[in-house]
């Protein structure tokens, strides 16, 4: 196994449950790369050196969205969850109240005025 | 306030709980295409169109020696199922019923979940959607017993892979098709096992489906339906008995790539 982290004797785990391990331990690594790159940066006393920080922060951060993506696509859960929140705008804690029923709705377009409250029906096609 | 004015509908919050729990149970098992089709949305009430891409040129514009072009964008349509309810049947949720009479939400969902089927599979020339089953290319595979279905899903299966129409593969069954598939076997076989064995897709019932049986890939990028507005419940206006709600939603469809269905026709 590429990760000593797992929790459960491996073999009990499915085959799905195993990538979806390094998937998350990958974008963990990724969002810790992004943190270190983003401190050194801004202690860092040489501008050319920073320089250098700063892109590789970025980088990290691109790597860290391409694995986020394959998890959306793998797990219904966080597609749901990412397309309540990602690219909404607004107060964030409020998001969720607004798209099941409270005040508005929580589409890709985010919250409006003129936005209202949906029964939550989207896709019904398996695996999205 | 936003567009449905609930806040003004003298539902209590236990009410309204139990209108739109029953109204999304009715929905989700109903609506068909939305297991079969790509998904965007919901992009709220303000999303009028959606972009197509294309330029539509005119010939002749007011200015000489500059081409004049209008872009074309396909719109949305606005549904809404009105429905009547008791005042005093919702008053009775506040005060702990949990079978109120919801006939009136169920026959509103039907209608809905039916009308955005109808404008999937066979269009809604008004709304300027042309519906999979008029899109496709395919000569329909012809059934003419129960015991042929089967053979004519090979078939069928066979003329999408022909086009270069790879899987999944989803099989939409109108109620007739749902009925014989259902019920029927063959040598003691359940003609639906059978099939579900042959499909590495789900079989979905469709009751707005009434011209047969489709076969559609699920593979994603073949047919999308945009929504504005999800399914929500909305209020009209009510008297000292009765209160008027209505379901309602804005969406459109587009078939992206037309030979990625095929219809099996009963007959």
């Amino acid at each position: 196994m590429s990760s000593e982290a797992l929790h459960e004797d491996p073999g009990l785990l499915s085959e799905e449950t195993k990538n979806m391990h390094r998937a998350i331990v990958s974008l963990k690594e990724e969002l810790e790369a992004v943190d270190w790159y983003q401190q050194r940066a801004e202690a860092c006393s040489d501008d050319d050196l920073r320089a250098v920080l700063v892109h590789n922060k970025n980088e990290e951060i691109e790597h860290a969205m391409m694995v986020l993506e394959w998890i959306r696509r793998h797990n219904p859960t966080f597609a749901a969850n990412i397309a309540t929140y990602v690219g909404s705008s607004g107060p964030i804690v409020q998001t969720e109240a607004q798209r099941t029923g409270g005040v508005g709705n929580a589409g890709p377009d985010g919250a409006s005025a003129a936005a209202s409250p949906s029964l939550g029906i989207g896709s019904l096609r398996e695996g999205k | 306030m936003d567009l449905l004015k609930r806040s003004l509908a003298p539902i209590t919050p236990e009410g309204w709980e139990q209108i739109d729990d029953e109204a999304r149970r009715v929905l989700k098992l109903h609506l068909a295409a939305r297991k079969l089709v790509d998904f965007s949305g919901p992009h709220g009430w303000e999303l009028g169109g959606v972009n197509t891409g294309r330029l539509k040129p005119i010939h002749r514009g007011p200015v000489p020696e500059v081409q004049h072009a209008v872009r074309d964008v396909q719109p949305l349509i606005e549904l809404r199922s009105p429905f009547v309810m008791s005042i005093m049947e919702l008053d009775y949720a506040a005060r702990g019923a949990n079978d109120l009479d919801l006939d009136p939400v169920i026959a509103a969902a039907e209608r809905m979940a039916f009308a955005e089927d109808t404008a999937v599979f066979s269009g809604f020339p008004d709304a300027r959607i042309k519906g999979i089953i008029e899109a496709s290319p395919h000569p329909p595979v012809d059934v003419k017993a129960t015991l042929e279905w089967p053979r004519a899903i090979v078939q069928a299966k066979a003329a999408l892979r022909a086009a270069g129409m790879n899987g999944p593969y989803a099989l939409a069954l109108g109620p007739q098709a749902y009925a014989e598939l259902t019920a029927d076997s063959e040598d003691g076989y359940p003609l639906r096992q059978r099939i579900e064995a042959n499909l590495d897709g789900p079989l979905v019932w469709a009751p707005a489906l009434v011209a047969g049986a489709l076969l559609v890939t699920t593979r994603g990028g073949d047919h999308e339906i945009t929504v504005g507005q999800d399914l929500a419940i909305g209020y009209s206006t009510h008297d000292r008995e009765k209160v008027e709600l209505y379901l309602t939603e804005s969406f459109t469809f587009r078939v992206l790539e037309d030979k990625a269905a095929i219809l099996l026709r009963r007959t």
